[in-house]
């Protein structure tokens, strides 16, 4: 580079206000860019750490979430005579047979009604899932309508703090235990004994079985096995894949809002940098004359104006992201429409993020300095230095 | 007296400006030599075309026809970008209203034509200390343009023109936007740019007083030069 980038950058300096506006709208769609990363990536994040990397989750071919699945009372048994399941401390193989249904609850407060996932668990259940931890009162006996509810769940809803009592599939449970389960789903869902559901609602089938591999290298060796076998109809993923999955659709579609967004703002914000880069062109008319005169080549004086128009844009990146890095202490509760579960999660800015989000304010101010930059290299010297 | 070296020779040059669908003739037919070393004056009314002649030596305008030769070479042969190569090697530039770059301080003005050259920043500053020196303002080298008078601008723009070494320099109306005795230092300099550096300078000029240092003073009436 023959004119050093201090000349751009002094030149902005020089007009601070109008390059403190221009920044400011650069910044704002790159905040919006960056937010929207995050959020999704926030989403899957915290969706793959509900899943431990070494377990495996079966449900029916084609469905796409536990609600829908069904696995069959035989199905499961030939499911759990599988080698590769690893044996758990009381000599049985780490697997748990779960079923779950969708309820309607009226919430503290408002009585509005809500989903509640009800989740029928087997003695692997909480094994199998190290970041749900019991945080009040104790584990339902098997073969009792006693029932533990998520912390989400007690806070949220009516009936379900230790000793009060639910009704639904016509019986009273008794909440004898309330869980933690981190950042995750589970949260949002109520556990009890999977053969007294069953029984309750009614359901002969199985929704989904959860299981250990002693060894993870096996599972693609597995997978094939099970989707192969004409007695099953099933399909295997290991657990962060399976959650990964369920918010594919809201991830998506929160990208493609987002994309979309940032778009048309970026229209505003790529005209404002032309403006801007437009009037600096015209306001350095003699300047330009005067480097050229000097030697300076055309391509010269047209890289001294992209770089101007770069640093722009560059500003406009940094301060949208450090606007955006905040945005990494709020959490957000929502509900994830393909599992109907509640569903927390926080923004979470990953280098990805970093790259694209300077990279796309980058084009920005490419886009917006190209022509102005072109406009000042074409100049015939002798008209810009009259135009003084 | 041995023959002298040629600084500048203009063969047969003309030069017209389109203004709307009219054909404008500025210079018609200029012919004239500079010898190396030299001081010239160029005078006339206004609008005679003076800038424009300068224009073309120094190889930021284009002729319609004719030769322009400075020291070997024959400039009107060169496309846009090996003139601007050409420029920065052999040309200085002193401009009525100094056209300094605003943002940039006395030192880093003067310093501007030496980053087209391979010189290390070292050098560089060897060099512009240099100049500094030459036009008195050593003290004034971190001040910007706005922070300067405008004797004071126009001798940091000599220092620019003078920092590559080129051989001519090129003024138009060096000493127009300038008080007296401001002026007069400007004029001086000039002087001891041709005496004691042994530049060629070519420069136009109003003023009688400017044009007295001068050591051949050519008049331009319609874009015709006069006998001297
Ligand atoms: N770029 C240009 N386009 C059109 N006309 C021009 C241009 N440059 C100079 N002229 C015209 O050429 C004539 C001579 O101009 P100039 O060389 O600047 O005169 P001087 O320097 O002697 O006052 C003037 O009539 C001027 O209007
Ligand atoms: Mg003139």
């Amino acid at each position: 580079m023959k004119i050093p980038i201090s000349y751009s950058l002094r030149n902005l300096w020089t007009r601070r206000m109008t390059t403190l506006m221009t920044v400011a709208g650069m910044a704002l769609v790159v905040f919006v860019f960056a937010a929207t990363l995050m959020l999704t990536d926030g989403l899957q994040k915290t969706l793959v750490e509900t899943g431990s990397p070494d377990n495996v989750v079966v449900i029916r071919k084609g469905s796409q979430s536990e609600v829908q699945s069904g696995i069959e009372r035989l199905q499961a048994s030939i499911i759990t005579g599988q080698p590769e399941i690893a044996i758990g401390s009381d000599g049985s193989r780490m697997i748990a047979r779960e079923m779950v249904v969708l309820i309607n609850l009226p919430k503290r407060g408002s009585n509005k009604p809500a989903n509640v996932v009800i989740r029928g668990i087997d003695s692997h259940s909480l094994a199998l899932r190290p970041q749900v931890k019991l945080i009040e009162g104790r584990m339902p006996r098997a073969g009792s309508a006693e029932i533990i509810a998520g912390s989400s769940v007690a806070r949220r809803f009516q009936g379900t703090g230790i000793g009060e009592h639910l009704r639904f599939g016509m019986r009273e449970w008794t909440v004898v235990g309330i869980f933690e389960a981190g950042t995750t789903g589970f949260n949002s869902e109520v556990w009890g004994d999977a053969d007294q559901l069953m029984q309750a609602f009614r359901r002969p089938v199985y929704s989904s079985l959860l299981f250990r591999l002693s060894d993870v290298g096996s599972f693609s060796k597995l997978k094939e096995r099970l989707e192969g076998d004409p007695r099953l109809t099933v399909e295997a993923k290991l657990e962060p894949r399976f959650y990964l999955d369920q918010s594919e659709v809201m991830a998506k579609f929160l990208r493609i809002l987002g994309i979309t967004l940032t778009l048309i703002f970026s229209l505003g914000a790529i005209i404002g940098a032309m403006i801007t880069m437009y009037a600096a062109v015209a306001n350095r008319v003699s300047e330009i004359g005067t480097l050229r005169a000097i030697g300076f080549q055309r391509s010269s004086i047209m890289i001294a104006f992209l770089s101007e128009a770069l640093l722009l844009g560059l500003l406009g990146g940094i301060t949208g992201l450090a606007a955006a890095s905040f945005m990494q202490l709020i959490t957000i509760s929502t509900m994830n429409w393909q599992t109907f579960s509640e569903l927390a999660f926080s923004f979470s800015l990953t280098p990805a993020t970093i790259i694209q989000s300077l990279g796309f304010s980058l084009v920005m101010g490419f886009t917006g300095g190209f022509i102005p930059a072109v406009r000042a290299s074409r100049m015939s010297i002798v008209d810009a230095l009259r135009g003084s | 007296m041995s023959e002298r070296e040629i600084a500048v020779r203009m063969s047969g040059v003309c030069k017209s400006y389109q203004r709307g669908s009219q054909n404008v003739p500025v210079l018609e037919d200029i012919n004239f030599e500079i010898a190396s070393g030299e001081f010239l004056a160029l005078m006339g009314p206004s609008g005679s075309g003076k800038s424009t002649l300068l224009n073309l030596l120094a190889g930021i305008d284009k002729a319609d026809s004719g030769i322009i030769t400075v020291g070997n070479c024959n400039i009107t042969s060169l496309d846009d970008s090996e003139l601007a190569d050409w420029r920065a090697a052999n040309v200085g530039f002193i401009f009525q209203f100094y056209n300094l770059i605003p943002v940039l301080t006395a030192f880093e003005n003067i310093e501007l034509p030496l980053l087209l050259t391979g010189l290390t920043r070292r050098e560089r500053r060897e060099h512009v200390l240099a100049a500094l020196e030459v036009v008195s303002l050593t003290d004034r080298m971190d001040h910007r343009p706005s922070q300067l008078s405008g004797g004071q601008q126009q001798r940091v723009a000599i220092a620019r023109a003078i920092i590559t070494d080129p051989a001519i320099l090129v003024a138009d109306e060096p000493t127009g936007d300038l008080d007296r005795v401001s002026a007069g230092e400007i004029m001086d300099l000039m002087d001891h740019m041709v005496s004691d550096f042994g530049k060629t300078i070519i420069m136009v000029t109003h003023d009688p007083r400017a044009a007295e240092k001068a050591h051949v003073v050519r008049h331009l009436e319609k874009g015709i030069l006069m006998e001297s």
